[in-house]
């Protein structure tokens, strides 16, 4: 390998990207404004429950256990039914996500019995905020039955309980606030790298094709190990830019804490665009159109990325089959290392597994595309 | 006029098959997508890994434990002897929850003192660690009121020690909350957003860069007849597209279909008339394939984030709310979702195939104008 030649190709790859300002600045734009969207759009908090309340009794007893919904700022009630059918038709057009019935004898069987039961219907259709809002329901009326027994046994005379209470003291580690974003954010920015890393370089080669170049650049003695480094230079330091860019805002503009240190975060980020630009090399290489190989480059990246690098759905929840098939998709590697940077302050020695399955990437991959690349025309 | 069209429809299918990469995007998505949001994309929470520290080692401590371990949906990894190893348990992410009990948790209770029950959750999935701490909390409640219940004697009166008031949940419409039912209506109206859009738009802008556009109309065939003999194949996929994945979704993920296969095919027709709409105007903005392909991806991503499919518009920021109100995706999958699973008729879901109808109204005419426009 002669460093001469590779400097020569490197530069002559420079010297294109920066004649093609437009494309330089949509490569450079385009990851903050996907970072924008999926940071504002990607979020699954759930608040402010619309809440639907048919409440049979109106009495002072039925009317305090809504307060305690109200007072919850889990939810905002949006209407009073009067009628089962409301009720129905409520749901129906989606008006609230969840409507509790108090029953029309709350008050007697609480009183005769101690122990009495409302209905709560959801809609279920969207099932993750079903999932919380019934949660959050059951923690309103945990404190309802709380609040409820203190009043009864102060309006009776009665000793307070023998029995003592558990308080339930939840610790929240790494991500205190419980903000979704938080979650969010880091495996966006590893997403967007790897979509916008891969359709950098995917072009490379298929633009000699395209231009006619190629057999100049075939006549050449330059290797196609030292052709890739050279193509590859370039695109790096438009990488790491990019990178810098959607980490900085991560940490500045949506305010992710990072407790982690820039080194391990500087040298994963490396890491990661190495494969990435690989991914795009070898697709460039295989592909002789730019369209087609940009357009490969797409699938190949978009849906593994977002489908199944864990930056939305949780892997380990998957079935174990998909599961192994997310080893295969390198940038839950990076997804991984970048929340423990950020939100656990990981170093390297932590992380050494997910690193490794870069690193088996990236080596993988640069011995492919080396090999892939032939000096012929045919 | 009939002839005219004819003749065209042969040669757009004919055009299609030829393509390699056109039968490559129609096919590999559909799959991928299918499979992966059929059984690998779930915000359920089953399986959370927890580690215990029982410093009490009383009867109480150990009820309270196979509660937790009863419940099914954690799997106890480690029996903690220290608080160092809870710590290293939640660091190293080998446990997501860990609950500790404190020597004197036993005493504390049966002295009527509180007991305070440490519970450390890894909150870096906030949307997995939010629901664990719910099913926390009611087993801890659920327990409690079994201690209640046990400690207060017969003898003591007719009316219980405490009052309890609890909660039957009912999840409507999809009682076993299972994810595919959320998902799958999803993806039916992802991919055929996604397919008609980009073959529209690349379709036009083939012939522009080609040069075989200027041939076309020399022919006798009319602007009118020239963009349905266009649209209508993609129409056509854009339909197969919707009954594959709905047939798919019912038989073999088990979706329900309780509503009208009308007002879901009214529903359909007008979505794609929408996508059709912006797959031209799409291609009236660019001249060549390569841009039709970024500004694609630039323009389509956005409505495909920001339709609700997979995370709820309500959660968003209010400016992003209002964009939503010119995304077709959104008002279809409230359709498609409403007559899937709802089985709610045309009187209910009107609003949204109003706004469907008058979107792709405004964009037809809009790219059609543009169109006619761009050939002078």
């Amino acid at each position: 390998m002669n460093l001469k030649r590779v400097l020569a190709i490197a530069f002559k790859e420079t010297l294109q990207v920066w004649r093609d300002p437009r494309s330089l600045a949509i490569a450079l734009l385009m990851p903050l404004m996907q970072l924008g969207l999926l940071g504002y759009g990607v979020s699954l908090d759930v608040r402010h429950v619309a809440l639907c309340v048919y409440d049979q009794e109106n009495s002072q007893a039925s009317r305090g256990l809504i307060q305690q919904f109200v007072a919850s700022n889990w939810f905002a009630v949006v209407r009073n039914l009067h009628t089962e059918r409301e009720l129905r038709a409520a749901m129906d057009r989606s008006q609230c996500i969840g409507a509790v019935t108090i029953p029309r004898n709350f008050t007697r069987v609480l009183d005769t019995t101690g122990a009495v039961s409302v209905q709560a219907v959801f809609d279920a259709t969207d099932v993750n905020t079903t999932n919380i809002a019934i949660g959050y329901a059951q923690g309103v009326v945990a404190l309802a039955t709380t609040n409820f027994g203190q009043a009864w046994a102060q309006g009776h005379g009665v000793q307070p309980q023998t029995v003592g209470m558990i308080d339930l003291e939840p610790r929240v580690m790494f991500n205190e606030g419980l903000d979704s974003r938080n979650f969010i954010i880091p495996g966006v920015v590893a997403v967007i790298l790897g979509l916008v890393g891969a359709q950098l370089t995917s072009l490379t080669v298929s633009r000699e094709w395209e231009r006619g170049t190629m057999e100049q650049l075939i006549s050449t003695p330059v290797s196609a190990l030292e052709l890739m480094l050279g193509k590859l230079v370039p695109y790096f330091v438009v990488g790491l830019v990019d990178a810098a860019f959607c980490l900085t805002a991560a940490v500045f503009w949506f305010q992710v804490p990072f407790r982690g240190g820039i080194a391990t975060l500087a040298l994963t980020t490396m890491l990661y665009t190495l494969v990435v630009l690989g991914i795009g090399y070898l697709v460039s290489v295989r592909i002789r159109s730019q369209l087609g190989a940009s357009q490969v480059a797409l699938l190949l990246t978009m849906m593994p990325t977002t489908l199944l690098s864990g930056y939305t759905f949780p892997i380990d929840q998957m079935p174990p089959a998909v599961q192994a098939i997310t080893l295969l998709v390198y940038p839950r590697y990076f997804v991984t290392i970048l929340r423990a940077v950020f939100l656990k302050g990981s170093t390297l020695g932590e992380l050494i597994s997910p690193i490794l399955g870069l690193i088996i990437f990236a080596v993988g991959l640069i011995w492919i595309a080396a090999r892939a690349f032939r000096k012929r025309l045919d | 006029m009939f002839r005219r069209l004819q003749v065209m429809l042969m040669k757009e299918f004919l055009e299609l098959r030829r393509d390699r990469w056109a039968m490559f995007r129609l096919i590999v998505p559909l799959l991928i997508q299918v499979i992966v949001f059929g059984y690998a994309a779930t915000f359920t929470v089953s399986h959370v890994s927890m580690t215990v520290l029982d410093l009490d080692h009383s009867q109480a401590s150990r009820a309270l434990v196979s509660h937790f371990a009863a419940n099914g949906r954690f799997d106890l990894v480690d029996n903690a002897t220290s608080r160092q190893q809870v710590n290293a348990d939640i660091d190293a992410g080998r446990a997501m929850i860990a609950v500790v009990i404190d020597a004197g948790f036993a005493r504390n209770l049966d002295n009527g003192r509180t007991a305070p029950l440490q519970v450390m959750v890894d909150g870096t999935n906030s949307n997995t660690a939010l629901i664990a701490l719910g099913y926390i909390s009611q087993i801890v409640a659920l327990y409690q009121a079994e201690t209640l219940q046990s400690a207060w004697p017969a003898s003591a009166g007719a009316a219980a020690p405490s009052i309890t008031i609890s909660m039957r949940e009912r999840p409507w419409y999809n009682e076993d909350l299972a994810d595919r039912w959320f998902f799958i209506p999803g993806v039916i109206g992802t991919l055929a957003f996604m397919q008609v859009i980009s073959l529209t738009a690349f379709a036009v802008v083939r012939e522009r860069e080609v040069g075989t556009l200027e041939q076309i109309m020399v022919s006798p065939i009319r602007p009118f007849e020239f963009i349905l003999g266009k649209t209508l194949p993609f129409f056509l996929i854009g339909l197969a597209d919707v009954s594959l994945v709905t047939t798919v979704g019912v038989l073999w993920f088990g979706v329900p279909f309780v509503g009208s296969i009308w007002v879901l095919l009214l529903g359909t027709s007008l979505f794609l008339l929408a996508a059709l709409g912006m797959g031209l105007l799409l291609s009236t903005l660019s001249r060549t394939q390569q841009q039709a392909f970024a500004l694609n991806f630039f323009l389509v991503n956005p409505f495909l984030v920001l339709s609700g499919f997979a995370f709820p518009i309500a959660a968003m920021p209010r400016v992003l709310q209002w964009f939503t109100v010119i995304n077709p995706l959104r008002y279809f999958l409230v359709v498609i979702r409403a007559v899937l699973l709802k089985g709610v008729g045309l009187d209910i879901v009107w609003p949204s195939m109003l706004a469907m109808a008058g979107l792709g109204i405004a964009m037809l005419t809009l790219s059609i104008l543009r169109f006619s426009k761009s050939l002078d």
